[in-house]
């Protein structure tokens, strides 16, 4: 079988393990089989040398000395910016924030764009695919101003009820905040429908592509989208490292949400003058060492190609979909037709927790439990899941393990 | 670490059929327990005859852990009284957390629980029900959770 898409040579994926020091260990004794990339991916030599040269050669505060490795902190951590500008396609540097991560650029656009924007009786669409992440923040947003959450369903495959979706836009609408990939089911939403059926009504789109961005290209621009968040420890990089990229009229009509240092430009106590974009919403000195670690990460990916990662990522999934269902017992949840590189699963009398433990003793590193969605979970009733998510490393053997591990903890259950 | 050694017989068995499974109509007392990090849910349901703990259920649903834990649990404090079962879960704790413990003979078929402890990420599946066990023994309606 053959997957790779035309003019995409395939990877190299042994050479290319070599590059993540920590795939060489063995966990219990086996060689590690690391399926958990959806949670957070492996870090490549590239990156790892990135944040230590920067540590070794010009650690110091950036947008605020005179002195050399000041300079030279902020110019490193201001390509970051540029790198992932990018990366995503933006038209200009002032639309990317550097925040912790997903979780954080979507607490700013709901504290900093909506809080301000919307009263008792306004809504705020979601879908029923969310994490956790973007469901609360909205939440909360509502709690404090009256706004309502409304959610557009999905189906039994884990699709979204794109009329359902359409219907539930309304006058009232503010804002629309989606994931652009499921990280419980793989699902890739159809943006492009959700950005138009909103823009045509005047929303604006919020698209959280923590699962998007490591699995294929984004493009902003080409999106349309309002908003869009990704985290750098999905996407080979440091952890407590984020982006949100923002629509420059929008951000700049934006309130700061967090006040400090590098956000002002004057401050005196007859009043203050906010920094100009994006340094407004970047109070307090940054994680420069993680910006600069996540533009060695897009390096990297860009480096191997977007297109053949998910050429043989593509392969990873079908295989896997092939080998585990075949599985007697063994029940995939999440069969949307347009998915990212995981699989989701129950097996029939092994909960996924002892299934989690039977497969760690066999070095083999998956998620189980409720991936941070818990209306998913009950959507299907299922308390939890297992998920095998594949990164651009992994291997038809790893598949094979994976299959052989559950189908050997299904036997043991009996 | 040996898988066999967690997932001994007596589990697989306690798992596979779990005693005393099932609910206890008020005035019997009653407590939720919630794991958040896998999504174990389980109801404990104890009658008191004076001191004496007279009936026990659970039903919910959780890992094979936390169900033979706590089909294990009720078969083995039915009829103690409420100091003999705290007495059982200081046992059964030490047993779970401690490499030294001994493992006394009270313990009884409890004592099957002694590989959990080479697992910690799986301790709180065991120990959830003793929890919620107290917690309904106190008449405490607030959600026992391990988080
Ligand atoms: C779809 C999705 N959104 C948001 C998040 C939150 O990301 P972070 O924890 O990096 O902020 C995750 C991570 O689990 C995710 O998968």
């Amino acid at each position: 079988m053959s997957a790779v898409s035309a003019g995409a040579l395939p990877l190299d994926v042994a050479r290319l393990r070599g590059d993540f020091p920590v795939l060489g260990q063995r966990i219990n004794g086996q060689p590690l089989a690391y399926l958990d990339n959806g949670a957070s991916s492996q870090r490549p030599r590239a990156v790892i040398d990135a944040e230590r040269r920067y540590a070794e050669e010009m650690h110091a505060n950036v947008h605020r000395g005179v002195h050399t490795l000041s300079q030279r902190a902020t110019d490193a951590f201001e390509a970051a910016r540029e790198r992932v500008r990018r990366f995503l396609n933006a038209r200009s540097s002032r639309e990317i924030v550097f925040t912790r991560g997903t979780t954080e650029a979507i607490n700013l656009v709901a504290q900093s764009f909506v809080r301000p924007r919307v009263g008792p009786g306004d809504e705020i669409l979601i879908t029923w695919l969310e994490h956790h992440a973007n469901i609360v923040p909205w939440q909360m947003a509502c709690e404090a101003t009256g706004a309502v959450l409304t959610v557009a369903p999905i189906d039994r495959r884990g699709e979204l009820d794109l009329d359902a979706f359409r219907s539930l836009l309304s006058p009232r609408t503010r804002l629309v905040a989606a994931a652009h990939v499921s990280n419980a089911l793989g699902t890739v939403l159809p943006v492009a429908e959700i950005v138009t059926a909103a823009h045509a009504q005047g929303v604006p789109v919020l698209l959280d592509g923590a699962q998007a961005v490591p699995h294929f290209k984004v493009d902003v621009e080409a999106l349309d989208c309002d908003f869009y968040a990704f985290s750098g420890h999905k996407l080979y990089g440091p952890d407590g490292i984020g982006v949100l990229y923002g629509r420059e009229s929008l951000l700049a009509a934006m309130p700061p949400w967090q006040g400090g240092g590098d956000m002002i430009l004057s401050v005196s106590f007859a009043g203050t003058t906010y920094n100009r974009l994006p340094f407004k919403f970047e109070a307090g000195t940054p994680h420069i060492s993680g910006a600069i670690g996540l533009a060695a990460a897009i390096d990297y990916v860009d480096g191997v190609g977007l297109d053949r990662i998910a050429a043989w990522e593509r392969e990873l999934l079908q295989y896997a979909t092939e080998r585990l269902e075949r599985i007697d017992g063994l029940k995939i949840i999440g069969t949307a037709r347009h998915k990212a590189s995981l699989v989701s699963f129950v097996v029939d009398g092994v909960h996924p927790h002892d299934l989690g433990t039977i497969l760690d003793q066999a070095g083999i590193a998956i998620r189980t439990g409720h991936h941070c969605a818990m209306p998913v979970m009950e959507f299907f009733g299922v308390p939890a899941t297992a998920r095998a998510s594949f990164a651009l490393y992994n291997t038809r053997a790893e598949v094979d393990r994976l299959a052989a591990a559950v189908a050997a903890a299904r036997a043991m259950f009996r | 670490m040996d898988l066999k050694d967690l997932y001994r017989d007596v589990i697989l068995d306690h798992n596979r059929r779990p005693r005393n499974f099932g609910r206890l109509e008020p005035p019997a007392r009653a407590a939720p327990g919630y794991n958040p990090l896998c999504g174990d849910q389980l109801v404990v349901y104890a009658t008191l005859d004076g001191d004496r703990i007279g009936e026990l259920r659970f039903e919910g649903s959780g890992c094979a852990i936390s169900v033979a834990s706590a089909s294990l649990m009720t078969e083995a404090v039915k009829g103690k009284s409420r100091a003999e079962a705290e007495h059982l879960f200081g046992l059964v704790h030490a047993l779970l957390t401690d490499a030294d413990a001994a493992t006394p003979p009270e313990l009884g078929k409890l004592a099957a629980l002694g590989g959990v402890r080479e697992f910690p990420a799986r301790v709180k599946c065991a120990s959830l029900c003793w929890h919620t066990l107290n917690a309904a023994l106190a008449g405490d309606p607030t959600p026992v959770s391990t988080e």
